[in-house]
């Protein structure tokens, strides 16, 4: 993936990134900014397409965005205008499916991400951690195939975090969807990564890939036990060494 | 200055006052109380209402004292209005000299009174006393030596009144006004002015209450009250809404599509900056003075506005809820009406604010131009015939519609788009 700046320079964002996904996995991608992540889940999600390369899924090739993927934002990708039950319902009514269908549907997906009762109120009566869940429920509603989950987390504070993270291992474990999760958090990262990438900048390129144990352990038990895993923190601080000697390298670079 | 120096007096003591006062019947108690540092702290400066409410007092304490109103029980001090007398002393062909009195009556403009009788006298001299009528804040010219023996020779002279020497161009001060010599030696007689306004330049309050009792009832020159604000709004109404017809959809066009976008940005850009005002003799030429002129300019003052909050909507969009949008399975038509559309709706409503405020300055300056029917109007006559009450009384319904239109749009705003600023 090659961008053309406006000054006729161009810089490749990803270089020779290949890799494949089975059903029901969950991929967490980690990286220093600057490494091509969001690039990579754009083009996933057919929001960009590749200068080089192809991305397929389910036997055909992807050319743009479809329900097959969804996708959860950082923040703010909620429609302020609709209260929760209609943000939750947009994909089916956009499909024109039946309303009585779809409200059961909402009020079943309300019940999993912990939202009971908050269906008639709007987005921005509720806190940040509230609307990520809505966002997540507005992403199952449309049943898609794949999440593509762009650093979902990220806007929230450490202990909301903590149970959305509980509550993403939860969906994963319940509904079997295949997710591809963006982060930024090394912890988050090995939490809900069965498998877990990660980046190098310049060119965006696939450094090293993990398979971890920790997220179907996570699935039986408590996300605090996990982390205490010996496992858990002989691996974080092996990634985080890495991801400090790139840093190092581009600011080295840089001076 | 007077006004000025008052108005600050005013100011200061109410405020020293209600400092002075304020902490006997309320104690502060909300967030703000317990700060230590306000000054240079926007969010712990609110708006006093008591403030608010003295000001508004204030204003029309100082109109009403300086125009002798009912509404307030002190005055400035009015224009001297009654009878008043001064005397003066002539010479004659021969050097002798002789004096004479001159009663005064003064009667307010529009009055209807008699010159004062002239009592008899014993003793007379060649001058002979003399009786003026003039109004208050203008003045009187009395030819004394008229009735004066041998006032047409050529020695005789007016040398002196109330004993104090005169000669032409010169004043001398008497009770209740002033005594001025002509370059002809004619007297003139200023009765004293006093402080308050005359009523062609600022009636008092009531007379502009009257007023509208009286136009709202009776109309003026055969148009009534409601029918003239009633035009002024049906003009608004209708350019606004023409203009919004085409400039939300072009606005809309322009944010979506290159070839719209570069098509109409010079011509958005270069209309955007010209005061509607300034079309008005174009507006004028093209379409006459009749509703089809005034539609037309109304409608391209709100018309550019409303294109470019409506570019400005679509542009505000954030791209992850129009990525979230098209991966939910929405089609182009389905982001336009359930995202594009309602997101937008914040930015095109400051824009209609904004349209409709200035459609609503313009139609009062395109009815001040030319209008048959209209509140422009209406005031722009009754200037012709100095019924300022008239004028004062429009300035002030205009005011409080422009007002009453901008707090229905935000009341408007906070129904149909409650998300507003909370996104």
């Amino acid at each position: 993936m090659t961008f053309t700046l406006p000054n006729g320079h161009s810089i490749e964002a990803l270089k020779n990134v290949s890799l494949s996904l089975k059903k029901g996995e969950i991929l967490s991608i980690l990286g220093p900014s600057g490494c091509g992540k969001t690039t990579l889940l754009n083009i996933l999600a057919g929001f960009l397409s590749p200068t080089h390369g192809q991305v397929s899924m389910n036997g055909h090739p992807v050319v743009g965005p479809a329900p097959e993927r969804g996708m959860v934002f950082q923040q703010g990708a909620l429609f302020e205008w609709m209260n929760i039950r209609d943000n939750i319902g947009f994909g089916p009514a956009m499909k024109g499916e039946p309303k009585e269908k779809t409200k059961k549907e909402v009020d079943t997906l309300l019940e999993t991400v912990g939202l009971h009762g908050f269906g008639e109120k709007a987005v921005y009566e509720l806190s940040g951690g509230m609307q990520q869940r809505v966002a997540l429920a507005r992403c199952l509603a449309n049943h898609p195939d794949i999440i593509l989950m762009d650093e979902p987390l990220g806007a929230l504070d450490a202990l909301t975090r903590e149970k959305m993270q509980g509550l993403i291992l939860k969906i994963w474990q319940e509904t079997g969807k295949t997710i591809i999760l963006i982060t930024h958090s090394v912890e988050e990262a090995l939490l809900l990564g069965e498998r877990l990438l990660v980046m190098a900048p310049r060119p965006g390129r696939i450094h090293k890939e993990y398979a971890l144990p920790f997220a179907k352990l996570g699935t039986e038990k408590d996300l605090r036990e996990i982390k205490k895993h010996p496992d858990f923190s002989a691996k974080r601080d092996e990634i985080l060494t890495m991801i400090w000697e790139m840093e190092e390298e581009i600011m080295g670079k840089k001076a | 200055m007077l006004v000025l120096l008052i108005y600050i007096l005013i100011f200061v003591s109410t405020y020293l006052g209600y400092k002075a006062i304020s902490h006997l019947f309320h104690a502060k108690t909300d967030f703000s109380a317990r700060k230590t540092v306000t000054f240079g702290d926007e969010s712990s400066v609110t708006s006093n209402k008591a403030a608010s409410v003295i000001s508004i007092i204030s204003l029309f304490f100082l109109w009403g004292i300086f125009t002798g109103s009912v509404i307030t029980p002190v005055h400035m001090p009015g224009p001297f209005v009654g009878e008043t007398t001064f005397s003066y002393t002539a010479i004659n062909a021969d050097g002798k000299t002789s004096d004479a009195s001159v009663y005064v009556r003064v009667g307010f403009l529009g009055e209807d009174f008699e010159k004062p009788d002239i009592p008899e006298r014993l003793e007379a001299g060649f001058a002979k006393d003399d009786a003026l009528k003039t109004k208050a804040w203008r003045s009187g010219l009395i030819r004394v030596q008229r009735n004066d023996e041998g006032g047409k020779q050529a020695g005789y002279k007016v040398i002196a009144v109330n004993g104090q020497t005169i000669e032409p161009s010169q004043s001398v001060a008497v009770a209740d006004g002033t005594v001025s010599m002509t370059k002809k030696g004619s007297l003139s007689f200023t009765p004293y002015k006093g402080l308050q306004m005359e009523p062609i330049w600022l009636p008092p309050p009531e007379a502009v209450v009257q007023r509208l009792i009286e136009i709202a009832v009776d109309g003026y020159q055969n148009v009534t009250l409601a029918e003239n604000i009633g035009w002024s709004l049906f003009r608004v109404l209708m350019g606004f809404l023409l203009g919004s017809l085409i400039g939300i959809p072009l606005g809309y066009a322009m944010g979506l599509n290159n070839w719209f976008r570069g098509w109409f940005d010079p011509i958005v850009e270069f209309m955007r900056p010209i005061p509607p005002l300034a079309l008005i003799p174009l507006v004028i030429i093209w379409f006459g003075i009749w509703e089809q002129g005034k539609i037309s300019l109304l409608f391209l003052a709100a018309l550019w506005i409303m294109t470019i909050s409506a570019r400005a909507g679509v542009s505000g969009v954030s791209i992850s809820k129009v990525h979230a949008a098209y991966s939910l399975g929405a089609s182009k038509l389905q982001i336009l009406i359930h995202v594009i559309i309602p997101n937008s709706l914040p930015e095109i409503f400051t824009g209609a604010r904004v349209a409709m405020g200035v459609c609503w300055g313009t139609v009062v300056a395109a009815e001040l131009v030319a209008a048959e029917k209209g509140a422009g109007k209406m005031i722009i006559a009754a200037s012709k015939f100095q019924q300022t009450d008239i004028v004062i009384m429009g300035i002030i319904l205009i005011g409080i519609i422009g007002f009453s239109i901008d707090m229905l749009m935000r009341k408007a705003e906070k129904i149909l788009i409650p998300w507003k600023g909370k996104g």
